[in-house]
């Protein structure tokens, strides 16, 4: 299955992108769409457990993923 | 009754935000702005370019709203936050609430800016009068980047 993971702020500049799209091989959960992506050049930016959202809510690490899920990697917020 | 939440790239019109609470049902209007400050970290700050994940930004302010009508039985509330590049003195959010009486108004009104800086998905990069410009996170901490490219 494939999803796609949305990168902001201090994430899509230290991965060079703001959306990647990534193939997950059975079940999978949010954990796993993490460690794909800390992988990937410039993951190393990322913590091991950021904040995420599936499909637009806040969602936990072993929150499972489906194939077309957006996932967003939320870096520390600072609105206001 | 009035409750309106948006992610705006323009001015915030603070008089159209209090047209649209006004409500003779209330005694207490109260208006919060938050604005771009001239010094963050001992820094002199030139500007903000705010960004956002729109459209959760979007379900998280009108959620929000919704826990501060449940909450504070408020039904008269107005939120807009600004998104792009700011100038000193911008306002970046702001937060109209009107309540039968004072209280329950500054209540309200705290209740949602401390909500909004704790889960919004809003992201500042704050650029300084030396040039230099670094991300920053709620706490006002700056986090230390070696990419000195604006990202946009």
């Amino acid at each position: 299955m494939t999803v796609t993971a949305l990168l902001f702020a201090s994430y899509a500049e230290a991965l060079g992108s703001d959306r990647v799209e990534l193939a997950l091989s059975g079940t999978a959960t949010v954990r796993e769409v993490v460690a794909q992506l800390r992988a990937l050049p410039g993951g190393a930016a990322l913590p091991a457990s950021p904040l995420v959202a599936v499909n637009l809510t806040y969602a936990g690490a072993d929150q499972r993923v489906e194939n077309g899920d957006e996932i967003a990697i939320i870096p520390p917020v600072a609105g206001g | 009754m009035s409750v309106h939440t948006s992610i705006v790239r323009r001015p915030i019109d603070i008089g159209a935000l209090l047209a649209l609470v006004r409500n003779t049902a209330n005694g207490a209007t109260l208006v919060f702005l938050g604005h771009v400050r001239e010094l963050n970290d001992g820094r002199a700050v030139s500007g903000i370019e705010y960004s956002a994940y729109g459209e959760m930004a979007e379900r998280e302010l009108a959620a929000i709203a919704s826990e501060c009508a449940s909450t504070f039985g408020i039904t008269d509330l107005a939120i807009e936050h600004r998104l792009g590049a700011l100038a000193l003195g911008d306002a970046s959010i702001a937060i109209v609430v009107a309540a039968p009486h004072r209280g329950t108004a500054y209540d309200a009104s705290r209740f949602v800016i401390e909500e909004v800086k704790r889960r919004v998905p809003i992201w500042k990069r704050e650029g300084y009068v030396d040039g230099s410009s670094e991300w920053v996170d709620a706490s006002g901490a700056v986090k230390r980047s070696s990419m000195p490219e604006h990202y946009s």
